[in-house]
Formats: C-alpha cells, sequence, structure tokens
C-alpha cells in the first residue's frame, strides 16, 4: 500500500487515468480492426450487411463494450483538457458536469439503438 | 559613480507565446492528439450515433441517412472526423508502444511523430478517394 502522508495532497488518480486511457484505446482499436476487417471482407457495407452485424447479440455487446470505452475514455481525455485550459473553478467544474450528463446521455442512446427493438 | 545610480531594467523577452515559436515535430502531433479528440467527443460521437441510429432504424431512414452524408459539406465533415479519429488512433498507437520504452531518444521519437503526421494525412487521403 502507499504511505498516504508520502501521498498527502495528491488525487490518487494520476496512474488510474493512464492505465484506463490505454485499457480503452486498446478495446477501441481492436473493435477497429473487427470492423474495418468486416467492410474489407465484404467489399463494402450495404444495409443488408450492416443489419445481419447488428442482429448479432455478441457484436451488439461488442459494440457497447466499444462505446462505453469511448465515452469514459472521452471523459477522462476532456477532463484532463479542462484541467489545463480553464482555470475559474466554477466554470471548469459546471463544464465537468455538463460533459458528464452529456456522455451518460450518450451512453442512453448507445443502450436505445443496440436494444431498442429495431 | 552616476552612470549606475539606476538599475538596468531592459525588458527581458519572455518566450513563452506558443504561436511564435517554431514547434518540435512531437509537439505538433501532441497538440493534434489534442485537438483531434476534443473534434471526436464533440463532433464525432453524436455524428456516430446518429448515423448509426439513422442507418439501421428502416429502409426509409437508412436512405435518408445515405442521401445526407452525400451531401459534399456532410462529406467534408466526415473526412474531418475520419482524420481526427486516425491521427488521435495512431498517435495513441505511438504512445503505447513508447510506454513499453521502444523508441524514447529523440531522433527516434521525432521520427514516429513524423511518421504519425504523415501516414494519418495518407489514410485520410485514401477515406477522401473512398467517399469521393
Amino acid at each position: 500500500m502507499t504511505d498516504p502522508v508520502v501521498h498527502a495532497g495528491s488525487a490518487h488518480y494520476g496512474w488510474r487515468d493512464w492505465l484506463s486511457q490505454r485499457v480503452t484505446a486498446v478495446i477501441m482499436l481492436l473493435y477497429t480492426l473487427l470492423i474495418l476487417g468486416v467492410v474489407l471482407w465484404n467489399g463494402g457495407l450495404d444495409r443488408e450487411v450492416w443489419k445481419s452485424l447488428f442482429a448479432s447479440g455478441a457484436f451488439r455487446l461488442a459494440s457497447f463494450l466499444f462505446m462505453l470505452s469511448l465515452l469514459f475514455h472521452a471523459w477522462v481525455g476532456v477532463r484532463n483538457i479542462a484541467m489545463d485550459y480553464i482555470k475559474p473553478t466554477a466554470i471548469r467544474l459546471t463544464i465537468q458536469v455538463v460533459v458528464i450528463c452529456v456522455l451518460i446521455a450518450y451512453a442512453g442512446w448507445t443502450i436505445q439503438i443496440l436494444w431498442g427493438g429495431n | 559613480m552616476a552612470t549606475l545610480d539606476r538599475p538596468v531594467v531592459k525588458p527581458r523577452p519572455v518566450y513563452l507565446n506558443l504561436l511564435a515559436i517554431r514547434q518540435p515535430i512531437p509537439a505538433i502531433v501532441s497538440i493534434l492528439h489534442r485537438i483531434s479528440g476534443l473534434l471526436l467527443f464533440l463532433v464525432g460521437i453524436p455524428v456516430l450515433l446518429w448515423g448509426v441510429e439513422r442507418s439501421l432504424a428502416s429502409p426509409e431512414t437508412f436512405a435518408q441517412w445515405k442521401a445526407a452524408v452525400a451531401h459534399p459539406f456532410a462529406k467534408l465533415v466526415l473526412l474531418g472526423l475520419a482524420w481526427a479519429y486516425i491521427h488521435h488512433l495512431l498517435a495513441g498507437l505511438r504512445h503505447l508502444v513508447m510506454d513499453l520504452h521502444i523508441g524514447l531518444d529523440l531522433p527516434a521519437a521525432r521520427r514516429s511523430a513524423a511518421i504519425t503526421l504523415v501516414l494519418g494525412l495518407l489514410l485520410t487521403l485514401i477515406v477522401a478517394v473512398r467517399l469521393w
């Protein structure tokens, strides 16, 4: 365990952010390669291939994992940008709250798209 | 010593104006990593979700979506997003490789930054050819 006295004043999330940015990045990379492979394999995407792809439960789960990774990755990235450039605390926190709300809304939209009974 | 009774205060140039400094290639790739990431958050995610939703909902919405993205301005937006995605992905890969302590010395870092920048633009060019 880390010594709390030595690390007093540190928020501790630096290394966790570092790790999560990489884990989510690799998940998105693998999904991107999967999509690229499907497109190249089929020589493009028409509506039939597209529909049948999303008819698969495994693909929907993979898409969900991709979107959650994307949304979390975006949160860490946007928060870092906000912490670097927006000095007034009130404005920065307001923006961060708005970003969180938007990202959660996107997660809901994703669920609607994937399991909304298309 | 009449000439020294006043301290010599000359305005020193504080060179922190990022627009005035000629940035090294790794710095350019780095700031583009940020800009592309912000672009993907602000525009990329809603466009992606909207596109997937429209294209899946029904044959009619699929046709509407195809017509919408066939517009030259829409193609330009998609091309910009394609560049942002490709550059962000390649710059991220460069980070992952450097995390493995590969290519950390300055010449290698400059070279990989140049490769990231150029390869990103080349792959975007392929997307452009496919789009038009």
